[in-house]
Order: C-alpha cells, then sequence, then structure tokens
C-alpha cells in the first residue's frame, strides 16, 4: 500500500470528519437525540438536489448550503410537531426522515432528467465517494472539524449545564436557546461536510456509534468527548487504509464497521461499565450473599 | 393495462403499511421500524450469498431474520446499558454497513444494486409476475397480498393482546400476557411487510408509508378501529396522489408517494379541527382581539 | 389462610439491590398500607409479587399458591404514569381489558363482559364517561377508571400501586369506599402508600418498608413513632397526634 497524495488527502479528511463527528455526536447521545442526527443527515438530500437546480451546477459551497437549510429546517420541524401534537419523537423523527428524503429523491430524479443527464454526481451525496476527495473537500472538512473543536473548548461548561439542567442553567441567566441553536448548527454542519465522505446514510452511523462507545468509558463529559473523538478519528482511519488495500471496497461501510468495531469492545470490555466487568461485579454481589448466608444461620 | 398494476401496487403498499403502522405508532417502535427497512437489506444480501438465488421466498426469510436481529439486538444492548435511540442507531448503521459491503465482494456482479433497494422500481413491476393457482399477477401484487392477509389475520387472532400490551405492559404481564412474543411476532410481521414492499417502492418509501399514514391517523382518531381506517385511507390516497403526480412531473414515483405523505400529514397537522397548528394559533388571536376589545 | 406470603424475596439490579431479604405474612381480609419513604422498593415489591421482575430470588404466594394468572386471583392497579393518556381508546375500553384474563387469548368479548365492565364503571361513578377518550379524563376521572379494571378481574387479592396520588377529594372518597366494600366481600387489597397522615384511618395492616421489612403487623401496634423513625432513617418529623378526620368507620 502507497500513501499516495490521494489516499493521504483522503485519511487526513475521513480522521477530521471521524472527530467532528465524534464530538458533535457525543451531545446529540447526551440529550437523547442521535436519531434526529439521522434525520437530518437524510434531510440534506433535498436541499443539496434543490441548490443544484437553481445554481445548475455542481458547486460545492451552495450545495452545501442547500444541504444545511434543509438539514436545519428538519430539526427544527421535529421539536415543533412534537411539541403542537400528540405524535411523540420517534413517530416524528421517522416521518420527517422519510418524507425529506423523498422530497430528495423526487429532485434528485428532475436533475438527473435536466439537461445536464445525469452524470450530475449528486446521487454519490446519498452513498458516499470518500474514495475520490478533492482538496477544496478537504478544506471544508478540517474548517469544520476545527471549528466544532474550538468551539467545545469555548463553551463546555455552559453545553454542560444546558445539557443536564437545562431550567437551572436559564435560571442563572444562560442564553440557553442561543447555545442550543449554535450546537444545531455545528451538528449541520458536520452532517453537510461528512456526507460528501461517508454519504447521507453512513453519517448518521458516525454521529451514533463512536459517542455510544465512549459512554461505556466515562461519566464525565470531557473524557466522554475525548474518547468519542478519538474512536471517530480512529475509525476515520483504520476504515480509509482498510478499503484502500483492496479495489472496489467502499471507504464509508468500512469507516462505519471499524466504528461498530470499537463499539463492541467497548460495550464488551470497558471498566465499570462493560459487559465483562458487570458481570464480575454480580458475581460478587452472589458470592457476598452466599458468604452471609452460610454464616447467619440460626 | 400495466399502469394499472402499478396503481394496484402502490395502494396495496399504502394499505397494508397504512395497517402495520398503527400499532408501529402506538408502541412507539417508529425507529425500530426505520432500521428493520434498512437491515432487510443485509437479510436479502444474506440469503442470496446462502441460496444463490433471487427467489422471492428467499427473500422474506431473510428479511424476516434481518428483522429479529435487529429487535434481538436492539434488546440486548439496551439492557446492556445502553439507551434505546442509540442502540437503534448502533444496531441498523452496523447491520446496513456490513449489508452494503458483502454486496460489493460477493453480488457485486449482480442485479442487487443499492439504489433499486432504496428507492425501487414500482414501473417494473408488472413485467415480473408469477402464476398462482392459474391466475397470473406481478410479484409485487401476490407478495403484498399475502402479507395483508398476514397483516389482517394477526389483527384478528391477536387484537385484544396487541392492544393491550402496547397500552398497559404492566398490566399485561400481570395477567399473563406473553408481551415479550408479542414484541418479536409483530417486528416479525413488520420485517415483511417491509420487504414485500420494497421491491416495488424502495426502503425509503416504505418508512414513509409504514409511519406516516398511521401518525396523522393518530392525530385524528379516537378509537384504534378508527385509526386503522383511517390510516389505510390516507396510504391509499398517498400512493395514487403521488403515481399521478409523479407522471405529470416526470419523476420518481415512490419519492413522490413520500412527498404526498408528508403533504397529507401536514395538511392533518395544521388545519384538524381544534388541534390543528392553524387553529390553536387563530384562537390564540382571537383571544387576543377579544382581551384588547 | 395467608393473602400474601413472601420468602426471602431478594431483588438486584446489576449490583445494585433494591429488596433485600424480604418476609412478609399477612392474613387474609385486610386492608394493608406498604409505606416507605423513596426508593424503598415498594413498587418493585408489587411487581416482584404479580410475577414482573426476572431479577428475583426467594418465594411468593398468594393465598397459599404460586402466583399463576390463570387462578384469575389478583387484581392490579399499576401507577398511573405507567400508562401513555394518549392512546386512541374510551373509559369502557379500557375496563374491558380486565377481563382480558378472562376471557383468554384470540377469542372475542362477549356481552357478558361488557355488562360486568359497566358495571365496575357504575361502581365508580364513570359510567357517564363510558365512551369518552381517555385523555380527555382528568386525573382523578383515570384513577378511577383503572380501579374499574382492577375489579373487572373479579379477584380475590389486590394490588394497587399509589392509587391516591394526585387525585381529588372526591375521588379519594370513592377509593375508599370501594376499598371498604372489597374488604366486606372478604376481599384482600395492598396499597402502596404516599400519605403518612392517612395510612392509619385508610388500612388495618400495615406494611413499613425500606429495602427490607421494617416492621408488619396490624396498624395499632405497627405504625408506631419508633418504627416509623426506624423506616424513614430518622427523617421524620412528628407534630402532637391529631386526629385526621379521614377515618375509616
Amino acid at each position: 500500500m502507497i500513501l499516495t497524495g490521494n489516499l493521504l488527502w483522503v485519511l487526513v479528511g475521513a480522521i477530521l470528519l471521524g472527530i467532528a463527528a465524534g464530538l458533535n455526536g457525543t451531545f446529540a447521545f447526551l440529550q437523547k437525540q442521535s436519531l434526529v442526527g439521522d434525520a437530518a443527515a437524510h434531510a440534506a438530500l433535498p436541499g443539496i438536489a434543490l441548490a443544484y437546480l437553481i445554481v445548475q451546477q455542481k458547486d460545492l459551497p451552495i450545495l452545501m448550503l442547500g444541504a444545511a437549510i434543509t438539514s436545519t429546517l428538519a430539526v427544527y420541524m421535529i421539536q415543533w410537531i412534537v411539541s403542537q401534537s400528540k405524535l411523540k419523537a420517534d413517530g416524528a423523527i421517522g416521518l420527517v426522515l422519510s418524507v425529506f428524503f423523498g422530497f430528495g429523491i423526487v429532485l434528485i430524479t428532475l436533475v438527473n432528467q435536466g439537461a445536464s443527464g445525469n452524470q450530475s454526481g449528486l446521487n454519490d451525496f446519498i452513498f458516499g465517494k470518500a474514495a475520490i476527495m478533492a482538496k477544496s473537500d478537504l478544506i471544508w472538512l478540517s474548517g469544520s472539524a476545527l471549528l466544532i473543536i474550538l468551539m467545545c473548548l469555548l463553551f463546555f461548561k455552559e453545553w454542560k449545564l444546558m445539557i443536564f439542567d437545562p431550567v437551572f442553567a436559564k435560571g442563572i441567566g444562560l442564553p440557553v436557546e442561543r447555545l442550543r441553536i449554535l450546537l444545531t448548527a455545528l451538528t449541520v454542519l458536520t452532517i453537510v461536510t461528512g456526507i460528501q465522505a461517508v454519504g447521507v446514510i453512513l453519517m448518521a452511523a458516525m454521529l451514533i456509534i463512536p459517542a455510544a462507545a465512549a459512554r461505556f468509558w466515562s461519566n464525565h463529559l470531557g473524557i466522554i468527548l475525548v474518547t468519542s473523538a478519538f474512536f471517530g478519528a480512529l475509525s476515520g482511519a483504520f476504515g480509509t487504509i482498510i478499503s484502500s488495500l483492496r479495489v472496489g471496497l467502499s471507504t464509508g461501510p468500512i469507516i462505519v464497521l471499524s466504528a461498530s468495531s470499537l463499539f463492541l469492545l467497548s460495550y464488551c470490555f470497558a471498566p465499570t461499565r462493560g459487559l465483562l466487568s458487570k458481570s464480575r461485579k454480580k458475581k460478587v454481589v452472589k458470592q457476598h450473599k452466599v458468604v452471609q448466608e452460610a454464616t447467619s444461620h440460626e | 393495462m400495466n399502469e394499472f398494476w402499478v396503481i394496484l401496487t402502490g395502494s396495496l403498499v399504502g394499505i397494508t403499511c397504512g395497517l402495520t403502522g398503527v400499532f408501529l405508532i402506538l408502541r412507539k417502535t417508529a425507529m425500530i421500524a426505520d432500521a428493520i427497512s434498512h437491515t432487510v437489506l443485509f437479510g436479502i444480501v444474506v440469503a442470496f450469498m446462502i441460496t444463490q438465488s433471487l427467489n422471492g421466498f428467499w427473500m422474506l426469510v431473510g428479511a424476516a431474520i434481518a428483522g429479529i436481529l435487529t429487535t434481538y439486538l436492539v434488546q440486548v444492548l439496551q439492557t446492556g446499558g445502553l439507551q434505546e435511540d442509540a442502540a437503534i442507531g448502533v444496531v441498523f448503521t452496523t447491520l446496513f454497513a456490513l449489508g452494503i459491503l458483502f454486496i460489493t465482494l460477493f453480488a457485486g456482479n449482480v442485479h442487487l444494486d443499492v439504489e433499486h433497494v432504496l428507492m425501487g422500481e414500482i414501473t417494473f413491476v408488472p413485467w415480473d409476475t408469477w402464476n398462482v393457482f392459474g391466475l397470473t399477477m406481478p410479484k409485487a401484487v401476490w407478495m403484498l397480498l399475502i402479507v395483508l392477509l398476514l397483516n389482517v389475520l394477526y389483527l384478528v387472532f391477536l387484537y385484544k393482546e396487541i392492544k393491550l400490551s402496547t397500552f398497559d405492559p404492566v398490566f399485561a404481564l400481570s395477567i399473563g400476557l406473553p408481551i415479550v412474543a408479542m414484541h418479536y411476532s409483530y417486528m416479525t410481521l413488520v420485517s415483511l411487510t417491509t420487504v414485500a414492499a420494497f421491491d416495488s417502492v424502495g426502503a425509503v418509501l416504505v418508512v414513509a408509508m409504514l409511519i406516516g399514514p398511521a401518525a396523522a391517523a393518530y392525530l385524528m382518531s379516537k378509537s384504534v378501529p378508527g385509526m386503522i381506517a383511517w390510516s389505510m385511507t390516507i396510504g391509499v390516497t398517498a400512493a395514487i396522489t403521488g403515481y399521478y403526480l409523479a407522471k405529470l412531473w416526470n419523476t420518481s414515483i415512490a419519492g413522490m408517494m413520500a412527498a404526498m405523505i408528508g403533504v397529507l400529514f401536514m395538511l392533518v397537522f395544521l388545519l384538524k379541527p381544534h388541534d390543528g397548528w392553524l387553529w390553536k394559533v387563530l384562537k390564540q388571536i382571537k383571544l387576543k382581539n377579544v382581551n384588547a376589545s | 389462610m395467608n393473602a400474601l406470603q413472601v420468602k426471602n424475596l431478594t431483588v438486584a439490579y446489576e449490583e445494585k439491590v433494591v429488596l433485600n431479604e424480604v418476609n412478609l405474612s399477612v392474613p387474609m381480609g385486610r386492608l394493608t398500607g406498604i409505606i416507605g419513604p423513596n426508593g424503598a422498593g415498594k413498587s418493585t415489591l408489587i411487581k416482584a409479587i404479580i410475577n414482573q421482575l426476572p431479577n428475583k430470588s426467594g418465594a411468593v404466594h398468594v393465598l397459599e399458591r404460586p402466583l399463576n394468572p390463570k387462578d384469575h386471583t389478583v387484581g392490579y392497579v399499576p401507577q398511573r404514569n405507567a400508562v401513555d393518556w394518549d392512546f386512541p381508546t374510551n373509559s369502557l375500553d379500557v375496563v374491558l381489558m380486565g377481563r382480558y384474563g378472562h376471557i383468554g387469548m384470540i377469542k372475542k368479548i362477549s356481552a357478558k363482559d361488557k355488562q360486568i365492565a359497566m358495571d365496575c364503571l357504575k361502581n365508580v361513578g364513570m359510567e357517564a364517561f363510558a365512551d369518552r377518550s381517555i385523555g380527555q379524563l382528568s386525573g382523578g376521572q383515570q384513577q378511577r377508571v383503572f380501579l374499574a379494571r382492577a375489579l373487572a378481574q373479579e379477584a380475590e387479592v389486590y394490588f394497587m400501586d399509589e392509587p391516591f396520588v394526585g387525585v381529588d377529594a372526591a375521588t379519594e372518597r370513592t377509593i375508599i369506599a370501594i376499598l371498604k366494600d372489597l374488604k366486606a366481600k372478604g376481599k384482600s387489597v395492598f396499597v402502596v402508600h404516599h400519605d403518612l397522615q392517612t395510612a392509619s384511618d385508610y388500612f388495618d395492616w400495615i406494611i413499613l418498608l425500606n429495602q427490607s421489612v421494617i416492621a408488619s403487623g396490624p396498624t395499632e401496634s405497627t405504625f408506631t413513632e419508633n418504627n416509623l423513625q426506624d423506616a424513614y432513617g430518622g427523617k421524620l418529623f412528628f407534630m402532637d397526634k391529631t386526629k385526621s378526620n379521614k377515618t375509616l368507620s
């Protein structure tokens, strides 16, 4: 395996994506909104297609803007529906996800029938085409990753409070709504920059899996964030390298499967919260009981 | 004539998914259904890998197993301490990625392309026919009819049980209802429904059809039978209007049907008397005017 | 005959023990209040008794037999927040669910079942609300529907989880009347109760629980300051004993 120029780009991009997704995903996870990220990722599709229909060329920043708009719209629609009707979160998320994606397919079909034919490459957004990352993609990815890291450092305490006790946070004067909007905006940014690499469908995986895995290692937000970012980066690196070893392997799925492997390891072997550790503790409790019973007979 | 089959298929998807979707919404398992619609891909690929055939029957078997596996894995992860939404997310993305990987590794040269899975090919439905008891109809229609029958039978025999285990699982368990078996059996039914539908309309539309009409019906109904009736009606309406609009604008039929589901839901959400958002807004405006004067 | 007998019941989640070696014996025909601080395991006790929990060790006997739902010995009123009241159904339908145990799987609801359900609704004063959507009921009305459902189970021993929480005075009087009526018919009732003020008035048997049984016996001898202090970890403040005006005569 030769670390060619392009492979290096992809590697760096995937690592940055992993970090950004890991960080954003942690906040979503802690607010029990992991699946909202899934919906937002799916909702990017109509925005991309609409943007293309309007400007008639594959101008990345414009497409990303379109994606960001519909993604954000989806997130707020879910909240709106849940707060204004009987419908519960799971129904609202599933509804918004599939309807937006449906609109996306309608628009993409229209695009593919347009003058430029079906060479628009928009289909790549559904499944990702990480293996062909241009320098401009990389710049966007690194920008978004750095931005998120910076924001995490700046607003760590505020976001932490906002998540764990929003009422108290408001009470001491924190601009909770604005903090939430900022977090949503950053998540949308990550999604929008990430879908070029792993595609709409697998972007959700990067937002969910590293964060879920990290949760098993600690109860402290700071440690979870760092672990999640680390897992994300590791998945990106593994995925890229492994998929480059054989022709025809899509990078996206392999990155996701790398993340899943890390999750499995965490689920089983993490100290305190991992499966192995818990079953050991159960045995200890049982043994303790046996000892108690044996020594307390009348 | 071909158009007739296409519309019939779409309508059957609307009716069947509308029916299945009712208890998905009531049981708050909409996202597990979304997960299953993605993991059936994995089930189908594995079925193909084992049987080396694209036979519809084995696809159903693969899908059913994928559905049960998904439900089971989500349960296992939850018991291991992971919150439900993340459990769903981890399981379905992993199995989906695995499914895509298997396709590229083992089935790359077969007509199992992923776009077809996502969006279906409803226009090709009339050409793929089965002959059963002398009656020749498109395979998709047969599969949907069978699954519709399964759904109906399930509800006819187990209506009380699914209703109670949904409404009050704690009480249900106290009278000896096997609520775990109800959960798994229902998810299996969902998997079968998904596979029957998505050969023609794809995974995207199936999710929309399972969740959307039932969600809208949920907002409208005061009883479960009412909810079922509304859900099936909205499903069919979305299918038919989606078809004709797609024809009119020359775009994806499955996508348009999903879009129409969204439109119909929004209509209910906004306009339902007393509960609709617009009604509530108008009421507030009226109140303000009354107070002002 | 004992209504309830519990031997060495222990319930643990992972390494956290919720109920520790609970031992109980309560004779038939009593109105029993289960009292204890938050987190004492009162709800867990009920759920363990009616067969809800897999992680338990120990034995439970109701009416001298291990619990079998087919015996129809047990009626159950869960906490009101155990259910999503947005579910599209009406009061009668909920009460009918209490008959499902008798009807059995697959079989249909009969006219007799409907009559029993309506009678139970009448008993709790809710017959006018038979076809009202449950989402439109007040907290007290919802509680009464739950109670009617348990009555429709036609059981011998009833378990109720905090039925007096958040209900209006009329509903509270209705519930007490029903409890009295059940006792008069020779039934046994166990109620997880949160209000110390009323406990000694409503119940003739008290179980004081805090992970294990602090005391269990007739109210007069069990509901004492010492026992209460033990159960609540010495954190109670007793005012002068003034008779409450909610007495069971």
